[in-house]
């Protein structure tokens, strides 16, 4: 090999960290871009009343998505019915037994079905849930949410549970006391605030899904109290005022879309201060 | 305890048992939760592929009122969207990568993986009202026709710019897959032994030919794992695509042409699909879909996994 002078060598090592930077900031650029457009354009539409009523039709001052954050809240809450035991549990499985072959299966496939797309997800809740009842539910709707949490839920799981130190669960078990009151009492204890990051975060993806939602909730221009009716949700909402061709729905879209940042932002950070909380409590 | 010692001893074997089957119960459940996933998925779409698999993937003409069904100009969708993303998405990915674990100013990093998280958690919708509000007048009045003016000669840029179509699916894909392709990246950069750069550090190399020479060829396969896992990603990212692709179902050798992508046409017309042969025929396109991306996802992980274990062979970190 050639060597070439140390200028030059010099010269394009520092050409590629300014090259790097570079990606860095085409990067950052469309989240600067979506969160000011978001922001800017949101708030004049934020008022009280677009928190509490029902949406209006074209033209009529007014309406908000009341409806829809109910209809959100209540398709996440049975989403977390369903969801949370199942993920957390089979993420507490693989951080106390996952290192056998039987383990290592299970985590495979949570692996990889935490990247089947959601869209399929909706499929096999309408198969489920909307075909027998032959009508569109909330209910539908909580249950592909539901679906496409546990696969991620319980990898995120076994990742915080693992941080937990060996050594607690080593003092418990040589002070004679049980492994399922030691896995119980000891470990999940310590790992309580890493439990909770994992459900956090989990809320805070199904609260931003749309698209299995779109043929299993449906819709709902109504308030809706019964899971087993069509439901509205925040995101179908913004979906059809953003491909509407009215002015004033898009504006409500984007209001919508600031709610929806704020609700998702804010599961966000509690996540990470329940994860910090955590590790603070692992350390000590 | 006032309990015998010899019962308590035999209490705690029972509850071991019962917690370690529990355990077992809870793991199991992930896997019929899978395949309650696909035996329901090939139910739905059993009429439609009952009806000729091969005339459907292979059809070009999709016509719901007339009972014809063709998945491919959705199929070319979703290939072009992807590729475009990939094309973006991986070199910036790999750039932000190396700017969080080898060259970036260490007071910058929290800033920019931080922003990488946000960029990630932000829901698809969003993104699609973003690409539809902004990336698409953007493409319409500047983009496209100084691609138009300079790289014409090639057919993916001939025709009127419009906007919306591939290209704009294409580049929201790419930004919504970027934080899993770099933090992946970023991932597989950490386990890359310090011995290595540390060595061709001593022999004399700069910065960027320590990567070049020692990390790079050592994090490559695990890099392409990444990338896989994102193309899963873009294959079956829904909303975002459906607003700004335009959705028609034809085949367009021009990326500013309107097009479908699987996903989207799902997403426009399950809901309202007539009879069970148009909903079969949705159902298989997600079985194609669903196909694509365990074959991708399970390709990325191994990948990923060959770098976390090092090479054959022992390591010496």
């Amino acid at each position: 090999m050639i060597l070439r002078s140390h200028l030059v060598r010099t010269f394009v090592n520092h050409a590629v960290t300014v090259l790097c930077g570079l990606m860095v900031l085409l990067a950052l650029f469309p989240l600067g871009s979506l969160l000011w457009l978001v922001v800017s354009k949101g708030v004049p539409g934020l008022t009280f009343a677009f928190f509490t009523s029902l949406p209006t039709p074209v033209g009529e001052a007014g309406g908000g998505v009341g409806n829809a954050i109910l209809g959100t809240a209540s398709m996440v809450a049975l989403a977390c019915l369903v969801g949370l035991p199942i993920g957390i549990g089979a993420g507490v499985f693989l951080a106390e037994r996952g290192d056998h072959a039987f383990g290592r299966t299970v985590r495979f496939t949570a692996e990889v079905f935490s990247g089947v797309p959601s869209i399929v997800i909706g499929i096999v809740a309408y198969g489920l849930v909307v075909l027998p009842m032959r009508r569109f539910s909330g209910l539908a709707g909580g249950l592909a949410l539901a679906l496409l949490m546990i696969p991620s839920l319980a990898r995120t799981t076994e990742e915080l549970v693992r941080l937990v130190p060996v050594s607690l669960r080593e003092a418990s078990l040589a002070l004679g006391i049980a492994q399922w009151k030691t896995s119980l009492r000891i470990v999940l204890r310590t790992a309580a605030g890493g439990l909770l990051t994992a459900a956090l975060l989990a809320i805070a993806r199904a609260a931003g899904e749309t698209a299995p939602l779109l043929f299993t909730a449906l819709n709902n221009q109504y308030w809706n109290f019964r899971p087993d009716q069509p439901t509205a949700s925040l995101t179908v909402q913004i979906f059809n005022y953003a491909i509407s061709p009215y002015e004033d729905w898009h504006q409500k879209a984007w209001s919508a879309a600031l709610v929806l940042l704020l609700l998702v932002g804010l599961l966000n950070l509690a996540a990470r201060y329940a994860l910090r909380k955590s590790a603070a409590g692992v350390r000590t | 305890m006032r309990a015998p010692r010899r019962s308590a001893a035999a209490g705690a074997q029972a509850g071991d048992r019962a917690w370690a089957s529990l355990l077992v119960l809870l793991g199991g459940s992930i896997l019929v939760v899978v395949g309650v996933i696909v035996l329901e998925l090939v139910q739905v779409a059993r009429p439609a592929v009952s009806a000729g698999a091969l005339r459907f993937l292979f059809g070009t003409d999709w016509d719901p009122v007339s009972g014809s069904f063709g998945a491919l100009p959705f199929i070319y969708g979703t290939l072009v969207t992807s590729a475009v993303a990939m094309a973006v998405a991986v070199p910036v990915s790999v750039g932000l990568a190396l700017f969080l674990s080898e060259m970036g100013p260490s007071q910058l990093r929290p800033v920019v993986s931080f922003g990488i998280e946000t960029l990630a958690a932000i829901p698809s919708v969003v993104y699609g009202l973003w690409g539809l509000f902004v990336l698409v007048p953007w493409l319409r009045s500047a983009v496209e026709p100084w691609l138009g003016r300079t790289l014409g000669f090639l057919p993916l840029f001939k025709g009127a710019p419009i906007g919306v179509g591939y290209l704009a699916g294409g580049l929201i894909l790419a930004v919504m897959i970027l934080p899993t392709v770099a933090s992946v990246t970023n991932e597989v950069l950490k386990t890359v032994p310090s011995a290595l750069r540390e060595g061709a550090l001593a022999l004399g190399a700069t910065r960027w030919e320590a990567i070049r020479m020692a990390v790079l060829p050592y994090a490559r396969p695990g890099i392409v794992g990444a990338s896989i896992l994102g193309l899963g990603r873009a294959l079956g990212e829904t909303m975002a695509v459906t607003m700004v692709i335009g959705n028609s179902p034809e085949i367009h050798a021009s990326l500013f042409a309107p097009g479908y992508s699987l996903p989207a046409v799902i997403a426009n017309e399950f809901a309202e699909a007539t009879g069970a042969v148009h909903t079969g025929a949705l159902a298989g396109l997600a079985l194609v879909l669903f196909g694509l991306s365990l074959v991708l996802n399970t390709l990325a992980r191994l990948l990923v996994q060959v770098v976390a274990r090092g090479p054959k062979g022992g390591r010496s970190a």
